[in-house]
């Protein structure tokens, strides 16, 4: 293994030696290192001023972790310039060839860059970090604990190796720095939104859910590494010189591979729909699973969290408190007539938002709004017990008349998105990134308009219908 | 060392490079000839495993292009369109930097930069960084770089371009010697007699496809027929009262040069040189025509537009 990390270290080192000798690099990293400690200290000292006239202790405990993770974010953020130029820049420089045409592998190029664009951006953050301490210490500040300390370390390299996998991912697949620049909006966006909610639970003081943030952003990190490292082609570096956005070309490439080569509707199912299933054995699997856990978590969850008082709510306490959870879930209140339109429609957006989540993460997020799905449905069944309510009779009456195709139907959808991500993390040398994404694509909505659709549409017939009748015969 | 058949290379709609074979044994430079775009540098980063064919196989020194490509990329030196030199190294970091890439040991690497940076003339500013160097000097550290782990293929695109004559001639002289120790070297240039003078093979790539292929003497056969000679007169003479013997077919008269073509030369030409003397022609000498790579490769173009010579 050391063989094989030592062209790795080899391409960080001589790059690292270059960075070293460029001083608009330097230059801002320095800035950003030795400025924002003393100007967060101010802003923390003007503060402690501020809040000791109101009596907000409570905030000030939290403005130090704060300050540490903007000071640790700021030297960070040049990581991404740097990792963004990092295949692209070598290639508008005329650099590129020859060290693709030497026998490093495309994993070592991949990992070699990326420790590039972390060592300086990150040493600095810690050094900034390490003044900024330094200056606390000596006011009458309380220091973190040692255990949010080492999260917000963590969460400082985390940010670092999040912009700077997804960074290289994009200037892999640029053909120019100008392009790549472009395009580092779908960073910064995300990590804007990301350090706002770490903020969040560091003012909140909830230092388990900081521990989630961080795995969760881990997590992704590590598959933005492994998508980028499997869509890593040289040829796709040297062979493409401009970027285009080519929406004839997406549209064919989607509908060979929504339609093929099939003629009528029955071949489309039997070919197309078809082969597709059968792509998704494993994934279903999975999803099979994380029902049978999720709905079963969910509802031992809720009745071990359910206030054991809750039987004894009045019929009013209850209506009001199931007025609330409508309200939260979206749902309409009963002055509205729930509709086949409405429950369709209404389905119809979950499975998107489950599509739309597992696009933007490969995979992960919609596979969790699938297991949110089923833990409400866990969750209810435990409720209605606590209430006194018979749970396994209403589950076969109000919800498995039509859940026998809203369920599978959800199923398809969730297990649709996960093959959608593992697709992305998978190496093809044969098709480009757009290929590869508009074939899943195209492979999830095969199963969409062809099963989940007509699923959702029977379901919604038998809730509207069928399912009242029932449910209103067991209460009685 | 080099084989290809069927190399194709197809960007989508664009076929850069079609069917080509291609065929260079230890010991033989083929040069690579073609207008921009006709398909050279395709060819080239196809053998060195950068680019997947499309169609067809490529061997680089015993390895599948497509099946061991870092196996290639090992025996392979590259020379690309672009020097591509990291222009803030300085040369020496610059040939340590590429000899660990290739897994020499530091001795070797040491002797083998030493060597190269004194032979291009670049030992004095071994230690300037590559910014300050002029074109022809970077020309000749990027050729250093190809060369640092000898490897046994060499694929050199335009070598001597940025060049100023005598370095030009420098790395003429060291690709040769190159030949001469058993490598095999495939060169792209438009530098025609470059290519005259190294090459044991030449091939013309047209639109992607090889137009024509062989040793420069058979190529001048193929494209511009038969070895023609001239007669050339010291004052301007009259051929239309010669006696022109059987064999042999008059190519152009000028006022002091009598182009022909012969059947069999070492009857023929004595015959018409008999006559030519017999007339008391002013002859000033009788020699073979010349024939250039350039004329060979300009006739080839033009017949090429009007449809591929085989």
């Amino acid at each position: 293994m050391r063989e094989k990390l030592a062209p790795v270290w080899l391409l960080a080192k001589r790059e690292l030696l270059d960075q070293f000798r460029d001083w608009r690099i330097l230059f801002p990293l320095a800035i950003l290192t030795l400025l924002f400690p003393p100007l967060m200290y101010s802003v923390a000292g003007s503060a402690v001023d501020f809040a000791n006239k109101y009596g907000g202790e409570m905030i000030l405990d939290r403005l130090v972790p704060f300050s540490i993770l903007i000071i640790g974010f700021f030297p960070v953020t040049v990581s991404l310039v740097v990792a963004l130029e990092s295949f692209v820049g070598e290639k508008e420089r005329g650099t590129i060839e020859p060290l693709l045409g030497t026998p490093f592998l495309d994993w070592q190029l991949y990992l070699g860059k990326l420790l590039v664009g972390i060592f300086f951006p990150l040493v600095a953050s810690y050094l900034s970090i390490a003044l900024y301490l330094f200056m606390v210490s000596k006011q009458d500040l309380s220091l973190p604990s040692a255990n949010l300390m080492a999260e917000l370390l963590m969460l400082t390299a985390a940010h670092a190796l999040l912009m700077v996998s997804g960074a290289i991912a994009i200037s892999t697949q640029s053909t120019s720095v100008r392009a790549a620049n472009l395009l580092a909006s779908f960073i910064v966006m995300p990590v804007a939104i990301l350090i706002q909610g770490e903020s969040v639970l560091i003012f909140w003081g909830n230092d388990y859910l900081l521990w989630l943030a961080l795995s969760a952003v881990l997590i992704l990190a590590a598959l933005l590494i492994r998508v980028g490292i499997a869509h890593f082609q040289r040829e796709y570096l040297l062979g493409r010189e401009i970027d285009s956005f080519n929406l004839k070309w997406m549209g064919r490439t989607f509908r060979d591979a929504f339609v093929g080569e099939t003629h009528s509707l029955i071949q489309w199912y039997q070919i197309q729909v078809g082969a597709t299933f059968r792509k998704l054995k494993m994934p279903l699997l999975l999803i099979i699973i994380l029902t049978v856990f999720g709905g079963v978590a969910a509802f031992k969850l809720t009745s071990a969290t359910i206030p054991s008082e809750v039987g004894e709510y009045s019929s009013d306490e209850i209506d009001e408190r199931l007025g609330d959870l409508k309200l939260a879930a979206g749902l309409p209140d009963e002055s509205m007539e729930i509709t086949f339109g409405f429950i369709f429609s209404h389905n119809i957006q979950a499975v998107l938002i489950m599509l739309l989540l597992g696009l933007i993460s490969f995979g992960i997020l919609g596979g969790l709004a699938y297991i949110v799905n089923i833990g409400v449905l866990g969750g209810l069944m435990a409720a209605l017990q606590a209430y006194g309510l018979p749970a396994g009779m209403m589950f076969l009456t109000g919800i498995l008349p039509h859940g026998i195709f809203e369920i599978p139907a959800l199923m398809l959808a969730g297990t649709g998105v996960l093959y959608f991500g593992a697709v992305m993390v998978t190496p093809n040398p044969t098709k480009t990134v757009g290929e590869i994404f508009i074939y899943a694509l195209a492979d999830w909505f095969k199963i969409g308009i062809g099963i989940i659709l007509p699923f959702l549409f029977i379901a919604a017939l038998i809730e509207v219908y069928i399912t009242p009748i029932l449910l209103s015969r067991v209460i009685q | 060392m080099i084989q290809t058949e069927n190399l194709s290379k197809r960007f989508n709609d664009f076929l850069a490079v079609d069917d080509v074979q291609l065929d260079v044994e230890s010991g033989q430079i083929l040069a690579l000839l073609g207008q921009n775009g006709a398909g050279k540098t395709t060819t080239i980063r196809m053998l060195t495993g950068l680019l997947r064919p499309t169609r067809g196989w490529a061997r680089v020194a015993g390895h599948d292009v497509v099946k061991e490509p870092n196996r290639v990329r090992a025996s392979v030196g590259v020379l690309a369109e672009q020097h591509g030199l990291y222009t803030r190294m300085t040369a020496v970091e610059y040939l340590d930097f590429f000899g660990r890439v290739y897994r020499l040991d530091a001795e070797a690497r040491k002797k083998r930069s030493e060597h190269l940076l004194e032979y291009f003339g670049l030992a004095d500013v071994a230690k300037r960084r590559i910014g300050e160097y002029s074109k022809g000097m970077k020309q000749k550290l990027a050729l250093a770089r190809t060369l640092i782990h000898e490897p046994p293929v060499l694929l050199l695109d335009e070598p001597t371009s940025a060049m100023d004559p005598e370095s030009a001639r420098l790395v003429r002289d060291e690709i040769a010697n190159l030949r001469s120790s058993q490598r095999a070297i495939v060169i792209c240039t438009h530098n025609l007699v470059e290519a005259e003078m190294l090459a044991d093979q030449i091939a013309i790539i047209y639109h992607g496809k090889i137009l024509i292929k062989g040793k420069l003497e058979e190529l001048k056969e193929r494209v511009l027929g038969t070895t023609e000679y001239e007669v050339i007169f010291s004052t301007p003479y009259d051929c239309a009262k010669l006696k022109i013997p059987i064999g042999i077919e008059i190519v152009a008269k000028e006022a002091t040069k009598l182009r022909f073509r012969s059947a069999n030369p070492i009857e023929m030409n004595p015959l018409l040189l008999k006559e030519l003397s017999a007339r008391q022609a002013p002859i000033l000498t009788l020699q073979e025509a010349s024939r250039t790579l350039e004329d060979v490769y300009l006739k080839a173009m033009t017949e090429a537009n009007g449809g591929i010579i085989q």
